[in-house]
């Protein structure tokens, strides 16, 4: 704010007022603005303030009042919360001051206003420039603020996606088998120890080649490694995009299916899956013939699901499925647990399909 | 230094001499990385290692890019937003320059590990100025010059810019202001960068 030059030795009090508070009014006795600072005409644009009463063109929201002037001087001093009548609403901050015994116009008040909090918002809708400011206002240190860390921010946000990207690829490829595309170990105790926290229900099949290091030694590393591809693409086949297929050793897998609790399916699940990988595997001009043995169990059997339990006795199911000739699917039971201590003896009664039988309570 | 500085010079030379310059160069400073993230902080040595391999890479006086560098930061559209922070300095450069001791402190309001050579302006007269700066490395009031010539055509004010050496730590550019309003600058709104 400059002071006008012809004014400059004897500045009236509405003045110096202009230049400190630009955008204050003057009050008469009656609430009628009879003077407002050049920024608080600025805004109002071609609305004449000069004569207009003070709450016509603004609405006091707090503290309460009934947009008298009594009241006005009543809360002088006082933080006021102001929302101007009109277009845009724009909500300020003003303070009210009586004006002192003596000075025209008697009984009135001066009332000084600030965008407060919607100083970005006003700026913009009413085209503010630096000189529409008091030199000492901070309003222009605040949009350099609201601006600098805008673009800050931005540039953190940034840098924050670019991390993320390559955390998750970072953790894609720790957790995924490079040879198939499966998830490994790692993933698989990820994946389970997650489910058994939300106390969500799944079967677990684990599932392992039969014939495949015969393949391996007869037809070369080149081959085993295709077998493992296929056999990788066909349980992913069998499987819903939110099982999880893993791959823990060298032809060792173990499937995680989620919400199943039906042993009969589960059943039929393993044996398609058997039927598939026990087709011939072509590879160049030749057959690789492998076949499948699998044991599982289901999460719900168990009160408290703990998974280490759980792999075992998926695992003794799954040995119980190899003793029985190969190519078959096994559901844990308590007998079987009962077979292995009496191994050899009792193996031979368990069904391929026990849990069909019932027989499947832990 | 600050990936804000590194990531400033990479844009430079990528927006004025292509992608391939820029792979040389940092090829060149030994680094095996190809771009600065603004927001991290890296060795001080890596920020002369890149001017040094740019210099080699151009065949062009270091100080004379670095010049170039401070032009770049205010002229181009890509440093749109930093024009606009260095112009909310003041209404007019003459204001502006008043504001230049405030520099590091603004950018350190901004970034808070963003540290500037300190800037102390000192008015002769006549519309005689000189800027000191005193920094960890010399060479920033090479991009002083650059970017205060580009800041007075912004503004639309008509100065002679001239570094005058630097011993140490502390560098001395001299300002001459010939003319406030010398022609229309470019406009600048206080309310349109915001959101």
């Amino acid at each position: 704010m400059k002071i006008p030059d012809d004014n400059a030795e004897h500045v009236d009090g509405s003045a110096m007022m202009d230049v400190l508070c630009p955008m204050h009014a003057v009050l008469d006795s009656t609430g009628h603005v009879v003077h407002a600072g050049p920024t608080l005409a600025k805004i109002f644009g071609n609305t004449p303030l000069i004569g207009t009463r003070f709450a016509e063109l603004f609405e006091i929201k707090r503290p309460r009042t009934d947009g008298s002037m009594r009241m006005l001087l009543a809360m002088a001093g006082a933080k006021l919360h102001l929302r101007m009548r009109g277009a845009q609403r724009t909500h300020l901050k003003g303070v009210a001051v009586p004006l002192a015994p003596g000075a025209a116009p008697e009984g009135g008040a001066l009332i000084d206003l600030s965008f407060g909090i919607s100083i970005v918002d006003a700026v913009r809708d009413y085209a503010l420039t630096s000189s529409d400011f008091a030199a000492t206002d901070l309003a222009v240190e605040m949009l350099y603020l609201v601006e600098a860390k805008t673009a800050a921010m931005d540039a953190s946000h940034k840098l924050n996606v670019r991390l993320q990207g390559a955390m998750i690829a970072a953790e894609e490829k720790a957790y995924t088998d490079t040879l198939t595309g499966l998830r490994n170990r790692r993933a698989l105790d990820y994946v389970l120890t997650r489910l058994s926290e939300a106390e969500q229900d799944f079967a677990l099949i684990h599932l392992d080649l039969d014939y495949f290091k015969a393949v391996n030694d007869s037809m070369g590393h080149a081959a085993g490694d295709h077998v493992l591809r296929e056999v990788a693409r066909i349980m992913i086949e069998e499987t819903r995009s939110d099982d999880t297929v893993a791959r823990v050793g060298g032809d060792e897998f173990v499937l995680v299916l989620k919400r199943v609790t039906d042993a009969c399916r589960v059943h039929d699940i393993a044996e398609r899956l058997i039927g598939r990988l026990s087709r011939p595997i072509p590879f160049a001009d030749r057959f690789c013939t492998i076949t499948a043995s699998a044991g599982s169990v289901l999460s719900c059997n168990y009160a408290h699901p703990d998974t280490a339990r759980l792999m075992l006795e998926a695992d003794t199911a799954l040995y119980a499925a190899k003793d029985q000739g190969r190519g078959r699917h096994v559901s844990y039971s308590r007998s079987l647990r009962n077979d292995d201590e009496n191994l050899g003896t009792a193996g031979a009664e368990v069904s391929a399909c026990a849990a069909c039988g019932g027989d499947t309570e832990v | 230094m600050h990936g804000l500085i590194n990531r400033s010079i990479e844009r430079f030379v990528r927006d004025t001499y292509g992608r391939d310059v820029w792979g040389a160069v940092m090829r060149r400073a030994g680094l095996d990385y190809i771009e600065f993230e603004a927001m991290l902080i890296y060795e001080d040595h890596v920020t002369r290692d890149v001017l040094s391999a740019l210099s080699g890479v151009l065949d062009r006086a270091e100080q004379d890019i670095l010049e170039d560098i401070g032009t770049y930061l205010v002229s181009h559209p890509n440093f749109e937003a930093l024009r606009r922070l260095l112009r909310f300095g003041g209404p007019t450069f003459t204001e502006f320059l008043h504001s230049l001791d405030d520099l590091p402190a603004r950018a350190r309001l901004a970034v808070s590990d963003l540290i500037l050579p300190e800037i102390e302006l000192r008015e002769h007269g006549d519309g005689r100025f000189s800027a000191l700066c005193r920094g960890k490395e010399a060479g920033f009031g090479h991009v002083i010059v650059g970017l205060l010539r580009a800041l007075a055509d912004d503004y639309g004010a008509l100065a002679v810019l001239e570094y005058k050496g630097g011993r140490d730590s502390l560098e001395i550019v001299e300002i001459r202001l010939l003319a406030v309003e010398h022609a229309s600058g470019r406009s600048f709104d206080l309310g349109v960068g915001a959101v």
